[in-house]
């Protein structure tokens, strides 16, 4: 018998969503498939995460930014174009109050300068303080008006101040963050638009963990979540899905050990880079609409295999 | 293709005659269906129905084994597409390319190479299972790169499409060598060598029509030890060739896609080690069986096989260890007593961390669930009053005369709160990653 493939129909589709504007801004989602199977050729977009905080990053950091480092927009400038990235995420990390406790008129700054220097749409991460998040994120929300960024995230703690600043009176889009659990992830989409957001401003965080460090309850959630929106056609699931794995990635011992902690595992820099393409194509074969790594090299590996599954 | 007892029932004669050990046939045939007892026991069955039987009542995609002995290791036989349906039984293989076309000097890096890319990971050992050397231009030469393969434990996959050659190399292998392999010009050749050797046969086509024409012509040939190669034009058609494959297995019930995946990602993306990586990954989510890049050292190794362990774990039961007091680097009851949870890889880590500290010292775990250390938190499984209890309940200050309790950097937060439950213990804060331990330990010994 000649090959017949079989078809996975399926009813529903990913909602589109628009981030950034004028000739910068990109959009996600869209596909009616699960990723790249179908026809549309949709892409995942490859994000660069910097942070305000970048003194516990791995040295090879310094040699690729230099002075840049300690600067948020240079160094948003300059991530931008070394790594070829579609959009940028800047942590606000000096915010939180167990650390550097930054006040929120200087963490917007940062975040308005930081928009300012790149010409791609920007995502602005808080503290995952959930009380000083919310202040900020609000904050962050006003100062950026028309400028169409993504908030991220919103918890269950806090997701009335920034889907109300976020996703309503500013206009900006939402990220709705549920730690690797597909009930979280629906319960809060759901609260997100029964307060009025409108589920196309609205993106799921759905968490993320390194691999090896609990990865599969990650691969689990989203194939889970994906199969409900596409297959079961469930509307609170079909928010495209946005995943920053540079932290996990970066953070686990693999990446941070240098070359003086475990000689015999060879260059940090390539050892780091692995954690992060693994963890990151992972998520991008798992559903993960957007993606942010940390290093340059990392953003051109991942946009390589999207084009190349994309064909 | 589910069978149903009634349809195994109409080949039975009926007769009740008891000598499969069941009551009567219907009883037997009920049981039959469910697997639980083989159709062979009934002798009565004609051969020609057991065959048809046996076909539709084997599980969707076969289970194919390579290489022998110590090396022997178990492909294919999932049921599902998702791990979240039912567990994954059989974990991908990883393995590096070598050729003849490399210098002597080239070989021997390589091999080194998958000598030192060796260690254990949750009890589990992590290594390089399968070495492909492709076939370039010196018989002789590449005969004797596949022994040394052989020689050295690892499943050779003898890359080539001559005959001639397979058949040479394949006389060194080992029992069940992978030969890569069948086209549809060489497909009854390779097949009698294949045959002849008890060997795996890999099948590679120009498309995934032609794959599948190819693996049924292979199959009227008499051989069904195969493997299948999801392309190597593009990366598109190879992830979604591995994907289609398995989907018709598992979903289409065609059994002719029933097969193990071999997924080169040195020739899909050629030179670079990191888009291997990313592809090599994509791969273990996606359905590659064999999945073959240029080298693999740590930078790939410790991502790689991370992640292979993760996936193919069951979704039902998180791997835990026993609560209880752990002993690390012979404590002699003055030393100083760390906390974790009961969850594999949390106390892997920091296993691992204090072993590489060389500071002797208890750990104590109390029953968490199973959950990581802030999941377990998370989920009140991992409070104060879990750990003050269970410091209590194993005695914990009979077995060392020190009163320092280290907590995971993750919750400080439970200090002040066990400091109270925990009157006589010193309740201190450790850092907030395992890796940081020996330092922190050593400190605190000074
Ligand atoms: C996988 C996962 C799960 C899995 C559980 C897997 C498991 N067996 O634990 C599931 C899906 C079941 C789960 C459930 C929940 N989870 Co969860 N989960 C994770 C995830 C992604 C990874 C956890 C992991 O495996 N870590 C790896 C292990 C090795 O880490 P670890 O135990 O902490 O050990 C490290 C350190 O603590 C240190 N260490 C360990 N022991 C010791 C001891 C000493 C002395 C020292 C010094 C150091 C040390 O060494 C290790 C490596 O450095 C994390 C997010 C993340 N990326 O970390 C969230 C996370 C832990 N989960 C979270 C939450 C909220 C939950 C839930 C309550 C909500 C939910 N999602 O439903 C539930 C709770 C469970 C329940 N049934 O009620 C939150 C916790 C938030 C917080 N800060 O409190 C997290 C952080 C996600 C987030 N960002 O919100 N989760
Ligand atoms: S052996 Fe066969 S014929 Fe005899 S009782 Fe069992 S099923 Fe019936």
């Amino acid at each position: 018998m000649p090959y017949k493939k079989v078809e996975q129909k399926f009813s529903g589709k990913i909602n589109v969503c628009e981030l950034g504007v004028g000739d910068a801004a990109i959009s996600i989602g869209g596909e009616n498939s699960l990723p790249f199977l179908g026809t549309e050729g949709f892409k995942t977009a490859v994000g660069i995460a910097i942070s305000d905080t970048t003194d516990e990053w791995a040295d090879c950091f310094g040699t690729i930014y230099g002075d840049d480092l300690k600067n948020p927009a240079a160094l948003a400038k300059a991530a931008v174009e070394k790594s070829g990235a579609d959009f940028l995420l800047i942590k606000l990390e000096s915010a939180d109050p167990n650390g550097a406790d930054a006040s929120v008129a200087n963490c917007v700054a940062t975040a308005v300068a930081v928009e300012a220097a790149i010409n791609v749409p920007l995502v602005v991460e808080g503290c995952k303080n959930a009380e000083k998040d919310a202040k900020l994120l609000e904050e962050v929300a006003k100062a950026l008006e028309g400028k169409n960024v993504v908030l991220f995230s919103a918890v269950e703690d806090n997701y009335k101040t920034i889907g109300a600043a976020g996703g309503m009176a500013y206009g900006q889009k939402v990220a709705a963050e549920s730690s690797v659990d597909i009930n979280l992830a629906k319960q809060l989409n759901i609260l997100l638009t029964q307060l009025g957001v409108k589920s196309k401003d609205i993106i799921m965080d759905v968490g993320s963990a390194a691999v090896g460090y609990g990865f599969e309850y990650v691969a689990s959630t989203m194939d889970r979540i994906r199969l409900a929106g596409l297959g079961q056609n469930d509307e609170s699931l079909q928010m495209p899905i946005m995943t920053n794995i540079s932290g996990e990635a970066w953070g686990v011992k693999e990446a941070v050990s240098t070359i003086e902690d475990a000689p015999e595992w060879g260059d940090q820099e390539a050892r780091g880079i692995g954690m992060e393409v693994s963890t990151a194509a992972a998520c991008v074969v798992g559903g993960s609409n957007a993606i942010v790594v940390r290093h340059p090299e990392s953003a051109k590996t991942i946009k390589a295999l999207v084009a190349g599954l994309v064909g | 293709m589910a069978v149903k007892g009634l349809d195994i029932f109409k080949l039975t004669p009926k007769s009740n005659c008891k000598e499969c050990g069941f009551p009567t046939c219907m009883a037997f045939s009920m049981k039959a269906a469910t697997g639980g007892v083989p159709i062979e026991k009934c002798p009565y069955i004609s051969e020609e129905s057991k065959e048809l039987l046996s076909e539709a009542t084997a599980p969707p995609m076969k289970t194919i084994k390579v290489g022998s002995g110590e090396t022997e290791k178990a492909l294919g036989g999932e049921t599902v597409l998702f791990r979240h349906e039912k567990t994954l039984v059989n974990k991908n293989l990883f393995a590096v390319e070598l050729s003849d076309a490399m210098s002597d000097a080239d070989v021997d890096a390589a091999c080194a190479k998958l000598e030192k890319v060796k260690y254990e990971r949750i009890s589990e050992p992590m290594f390089v299972e399968v070495v492909a050397v492709r076939f370039a231009a010196d018989k002789d030469k590449f005969v004797a790169l596949v022994k040394k393969v052989a020689d050295c434990g690892k499943i050779p996959m003898i890359v080539t499409v001559d005959a001639e050659v397979a058949k040479a190399a394949v006389a060194v292998a080992g029992a069940k060598a992978i030969i890569m392999g069948a086209t549809k010009d060489n497909a009854a050749a390779m097949v009698e060598v294949a045959k002849a050797a008890d060997a795996v046969l890999g099948v590679s086509a120009d498309s995934i029509e032609a794959l599948h024409d190819l693996v049924e012509e292979i199959e009227k040939l008499g051989y069904k030890n195969l493997v299948l190669n999801v392309g190597e034009a593009s990366i598109k058609e190879a992830y979604a060739n591995a994907v289609d494959i398995r989907t018709a297995a598992i979903k289409g019930n065609d059994r002719t896609f029933g097969y193990p995946s071999v997924v080169f990602t040195n020739k899909l993306a050629p030179g670079n080690i990191n888009l291997q990586i990313a592809l090599a990954s994509a791969f273990v989510l996606r359905y590659g069986s064999i999945i073959v890049m240029d080298e693999v050292d740590f930078n790939a190794a410790l991502p790689l096989f991370g992640l292979r362990q993760n996936i193919f774990t069951d979704p039902q039961k998180p791997m835990r260890v026993e609560p209880k007091v752990y002993e690390f680097n012979k404590p002699t009851g003055k030393d100083p007593v760390l906390v974790t949870v009961d969850f594999a890889l949390s106390y892997f880590v920091v296993a691992g961390e204090i072993e590489r500290s060389k500071v002797p010292a208890y750990l104590a775990i109390p029953d968490a669930g199973g959950y990581s250390v802030l999941t377990a938190w998370a989920a009140g499984k991992f409070g104060s009053s879990v750990i003050a209890n269970f410091i209590k309940e194993a005695d914990v200050a009979s077995i060392t005369t020190s009163r320092k309790l280290i907590l995971p950097g993750k919750v400080a937060v439970l200090q002040g709160d066990l400091a109270e439950l925990l009157p006589e213990w010193e309740v201190i804060v450790g850092p907030n990653e395992a890796m940081q331990l020996p330092k922190f330990l050593r400190d605190m010994q000074a």
